[in-house]
């Protein structure tokens, strides 16, 4: 079936099977930032922008997504780039598998919240999975750049 | 899972149709439903109905089968009439892009064991809205066989005086393997049980006699099963913590950490 949406800003029509998710829908549009970790609904690596929200792209259905507006790492490039350099400071990735996730999901979570704790930095975070860190580094990472993102808005 | 078809109805009654047929399956969140092992003719997504909505009714609020369990979570209204209940109950769930697409009537209708939110509207003395069904009280419907109908809302009565929720999880985002949720109604004090691991269930519904002796008397009448995640005896031990602890903050309209 044929879905039309807007992928980071450009409108897109793409013809798939009435079972495919978003996430393959993203994956044949050549987003390869978009991963699928766990088959369960549970890991974050698929994170997209829906709409605006953070969503697992891996549970939604593609047809559902028409009239869409998504966004995945690939559209926001720039707005990355401070959170990637935090996180290579702090050693905060070794396989990088899941980044792209974590990273969609920290930028959703810089836009929905102002200035949040470390325990609602942590709530908002729960839902992307990493199997090397160990999570601290990636702590470290993201409460720099909530701050300097903060300095950086005055 | 496998789908021949995708239909967006755009009245409960075209979706109603669609769903008479057994190959067929209504689509909500599609969280658990895609793990499923089954091959769908057509999958009846119930986005196009408008059933995404929180509103507040006859003193209480009509929560939209649609409406996500992150909206459930942040919202205003909900917060202030049931003392921040939702959040405590459906912010450890898996994440908040899991919440963001999950919703309200896909829990409740699929009568999930796991679900928190259905153990917390039970608790509140919710009533479920389907198309051919009318209305009806959660609690019926939870002891309900599966019919072939469209869910399309819940109501939640006001009033709560206090709400408490507590859930037990080996690990944070993890199904719970007990949920408790208590609240101070017009009626009396009503705590469900959820997680048992089978479907949440009314420990009591009118209770103005609230003591150590009826406690101990309504979980010893309470059935509780053993899955991957605890035994039987264990959740009836944890049992009688977590409603001590649900009980004492929807009394005292505090919320005390698990």
């Amino acid at each position: 079936m044929r879905i039309e949406l807007t992928l980071n800003g450009q409108r897109v029509c793409a013809d798939m099977p009435a079972d495919a998710t978003l996430y393959e829908l993203l994956r044949a549009q050549g987003m390869k930032s978009v991963k699928c970790g766990c088959e369960t609904t549970n890991c974050g690596l698929c994170t997209v922008h829906l709409n605006g929200r953070p969503v697992l792209s891996c549970s939604q259905l593609a047809a559902r997504c028409a009239g869409a507006e998504v966004v995945t790492l690939e559209g926001l490039q720039d707005e990355a780039q401070l959170l990637a350099q935090c996180l290579a400071d702090e050693g905060a990735e070794q396989c990088g598998f899941c980044s792209p996730g974590l990273v969609m999901n920290v930028l959703a979570m810089a836009h929905e919240l102002r200035s949040p704790t470390p325990e609602q930095v942590d709530r908002y975070l729960a839902g992307n999975l990493c199997r090397c860190t160990g999570y601290m580094s990636q702590r470290r990472a993201i409460a720099k750049y909530l701050k300097m993102r903060e300095e950086g808005a005055r | 899972m496998t789908i021949r078809e995708y239909a967006r109805p755009e009245t409960a009654e075209e979706a109603w149709q669609l769903c008479q047929k057994r190959q067929n399956v209504v689509m909500a969140g599609n969280m658990w439903l895609r793990m499923q092992r089954r091959a769908v003719g057509t999958a009846i997504d119930l986005s196009g109905l408008g059933l995404d909505f929180v509103r507040e009714r006859d003193g209480g609020f009509e929560l939209g089968a649609m409406a996500t369990l992150r909206e459930l979570e942040t919202h205003p209204g909900l917060e202030a009439a049931y003392a921040g209940a939702f959040a405590r109950a459906l912010s450890p769930i898996v994440g908040v892009q899991f919440r963001n697409t999950a919703t309200v009537g896909g829990s409740v209708f699929a009568r999930f064991g796991f679900s928190d939110v259905a153990t917390l509207l039970l608790a509140l003395d919710a009533r479920v809205r389907l198309y051919k069904g009318g209305e009806m009280p959660l609690e019926a419907f939870q002891r309900a066989p599966f019919a072939r109908d469209i869910l399309l809302s819940v109501f939640v009565p006001g009033g709560a005086q206090g709400v408490g929720y507590h859930a037990m999880r080996r690990s944070a985002t993890d199904f719970p393997v007990l949920a408790v949720a208590a609240a101070q109604t017009p009626g009396g004090l009503r705590v469900a049980v959820g997680a048992r691991p089978a479907r949440a269930q009314l420990l009591c519904a009118q209770e103005r006699e609230w003591s150590d002796a009826r406690r101990a008397e309504q979980l010893q009448g309470m059935a509780f099963g053993s899955n991957m995640r605890a035994t039987a005896d264990y959740r009836r031990a944890i049992a009688d913590v977590l409603v001590r602890r649900a009980v004492r903050d929807a009394m005292e309209g505090k919320q005390d950490a698990d």
